[in-house]
């Protein structure tokens, strides 16, 4: 393999990775906080995407435009569609069984892609890159890469950062932290538990819609593109270890470079790989690589 | 206040109706009956290993698409196949798929366990899917259904619609006898066990593992005969049957039904079949059926709402409510008399292991 070959793989891995990451740490955050097996997680990363779409043109009427106040819009109305959802269904089930909390995701699910097809329409569009994103940058003599995807690298560390000094470092992070190693203990430590679930969600959803929003433009936006993200991010959080975003990031990263470099190197394989690795890495570690949070 | 005799006839009434209504003669019912019946064969199988064992499995399509595809692949494309080998073999291939994956996948629990399943199931997706073995993501055909010959002399021809339906029919009257005899027995005493306190049934000296990987198995395999079943129905077999989407189907018809009772399992198929076709009939809805999944997505919603313990555990809700209505009344008429307002005929929902577990 060549090297500069190789270096743009690698690139395109870790801006994969990242994307998955984004995606996975709202939903290991939910899984692990609130114990909720949020199914609908995939809708939510299409949700941002198609906002993304729909609302490029109508936050250049009204705000002046510039891709940057649209992403600010998507993840600001996402996260106060986290918000609502979170009262207006999620809060009735967290005595209920795990499973039927399953079951109303999955309803969920049906109703998000029904209300996108009925609003949307089932065509791919594709969605415009900013004319400040566009272009490409040289590698080597031949190889160029596209300054978009490091846009999105770049946005991903970003997050990654934001939520590393959140998490280990302000008082919200010190009671998800406590959260996701003890429900009922910060309960009766005075935290306000309903409240701090709200957060969690909202934040989750902001950050799927987020992913989908900046994914957009690469990937366009299409019916039924949630529901591939949501099982990789399963299988990104359930390597991890459920509840661990030091785990998600790391999970992020093993199934981006195995499933970037197994599409290069063993293209009639390449979709088992992830699991394989999955399957391997509990197999070793029942309970993801990093178990605590 | 149980009413053991009604719960005891009402399979047998279930049998004798269905049985009556492969003479409705409508192609399309019968069809819709016969999907109905495999689907319910397949929540069944699941049914042993959720409501069962408490091993909940998002990977059992794997034992379905693995069941349909045998039978597609080993049947000859010009004649029909000997019903005596093919069944077998489509069984055991499933029952070896479990025992290998279930052999490892039992090393996790809870959520964990939920994934690998998951992912064994969609390793054989990807094998169906990406390799040209079955004709690849296009699906293969089966041209023949097998036919059973003893000797020359055919007792029955599955061809036949009717004798199809009645072979699905006994299929899956033989399925249920054979778990609910199964819970009877000493094993399912120990999968009960296992499902509510997995460390007190090892304290107790049982070795809890090759229970649970003999549940897996025997489920797998009854997965693997509803999707033979499916394979001989349509005549078409894609990889679509081992996707993770019908494993979800299958469990969510299962918690829709509600965990633990074989009743359950099939009440929860049929529910969720019939409103699948209910919001995509066109009669009924006109051009909204096109948009059939959004009443379908509102309804399960409105049903996890209003049903915390599955549709089978409606008696006992509506019980406990009638309960509490009347210890209200009565507690009104004398003040002095303190009444529990909980019904003792209730059963306690029904608890899986990763319920209490800690995620983290």
């Amino acid at each position: 393999m060549d090297i500069s070959i190789l270096l743009i793989q690698s690139l395109n891995a870790f801006q994969y990775g990242l994307l998955l990451f984004l995606v996975a740490s709202g939903l290991t955050l939910i899984f692990g906080i609130m114990g909720i097996i949020n199914l609908a997680h995939g809708s939510f990363y299409m949700i941002g995407a198609y906002m993304a779409f729909a609302l490029g043109p109508v936050v250049d009427r009204w705000l002046g435009g510039g891709f940057l106040a649209t992403l600010a819009v998507c993840v600001l109305a996402a996260g106060v569609l986290g918000y609502v959802l979170e009262a207006a269904f999620f809060s009735y089930l967290y005595k209920r069984n795990h499973l039927q909390q399953v079951l109303m995701t999955y309803g969920l699910i049906l109703v998000f892609e029904e209300l996108r097809s009925i609003l949307v329409g089932n065509d791919v569009h594709g969605v415009p890159l900013p004319s400040w994103l566009q272009g490409s940058i040289a590698l080597g003599d031949v190889m160029t890469y596209p300054v978009y995807r490091l846009f999105i690298s770049a946005v991903g560390i970003a997050v990654a950062l934001l939520l590393y000094w959140i998490i280990s470092r302000t008082r919200l992070g010190m009671m998800l932290r406590a959260g996701a190693s003890n429900r009922e203990m910060i309960s009766s430590l005075g935290i306000d538990i309903n409240k701090l679930y709200r957060v969690v969600f909202a934040a989750g959803v902001a950050l799927a819609a987020l992913a989908g929003s900046i994914a957009a433009p690469v990937s366009s936006v299409y019916p039924g593109m949630g529901n591939g993200v949501l099982i990789i991010c399963f299988v990104v959080v359930v390597i991890g270890g459920i509840g661990s975003i030091r785990g998600a990031f790391l999970a992020a990263m093993l199934v981006g470079f195995a499933e970037t470099f197994g599409q290069v190197l063993f293209p009639s394989a390449a979709g088992v790989l992830v699991y394989l690795l999955m399957a391997f890495i509990l197999l070793c570690k029942p309970e993801g690589l990093f178990k605590q949070g | 206040m149980r009413t053991p005799l009604l719960n005891r006839l009402l399979p047998f009434a279930a049998l004798l109706a269905l049985a009556a209504f492969s003479f409705s003669g409508s192609d399309y019912y019968t069809g819709l009956v016969v999907k109905i019946m495999i689907y319910a064969i397949f929540a069944l199988s699941l049914q042993l290993l959720v409501g069962g064992a408490g091993l909940v499995s998002l990977g059992h399509a794997a034992f379905f698409g693995i069941g349909a595809y045998v039978a597609a692949l080993l049947s000859p494309e010009s004649e029909a196949a000997g019903l005596w080998w093919l069944l077998p073999a489509a069984l055991l291939a499933a029952a070896a798929y479990a025992l290998v994956t279930g052999a490892l996948a039992l090393r996790t629990r809870g959520v964990y366990f939920i994934m690998v399943t998951l992912a064994f199931s969609q390793m054989a997706y990807y094998v169906f899917h990406d390799t040209k073995i079955g004709g690849g993501s296009d699906g293969i055909y089966l041209y023949f259904r097998p036919e059973l010959s003893l000797g020359g002399w055919m007792p029955f021809d599955l061809s036949n619609g009717t004798t199809f339906y009645f072979f699905v029919l006994a299929c899956l009257a033989l399925a249920w006898g054979f778990l609910a005899l199964l819970r009877r027995s000493p094993f399912g005493a120990a999968l009960a066990g296992i499902r509510i306190n997995e460390q007190r049934m090892r304290a107790a000296g049982y070795s809890t593992y090759p229970y649970k990987l003999a549940a897996y198995v025997i489920g797998a395999t009854l997965a693997g005969l509803a999707g033979f079943l499916f394979a001989l129905k349509d005549g078409f077999v894609t990889p679509e049957l081992l996707a993770w989407e019908q494993s979800g189907l299958v469990l969510l018809m299962v918690i829709l039904g509600g965990m633990g009772s074989l009743g359950g399992a099939v009440l929860g198929t049929v529910t969720m079949v019939l409103l699948q076709e209910l919001f995509q009939s066109q009669e009924l809805f006109g051009d909204y059926a096109r948009h059939w999944h959004l009443p379908l997505g509102l309804a399960i919603i409105a049903l996890v709402a209003l049903l915390p313990n599955g549709l089978a555990g409606l008696p006992a809700q509506w019980r406990e409510r009638r309960h509490a209505r009347t210890a209200d009344a009565s507690r009104k008429a004398a003040r002095d008399v303190i009444t529990p307002a909980r019904a003792q005929g209730t059963a306690p929902a029904s608890r899986l292991p990763i319920q209490g577990e800690r995620h983290v």
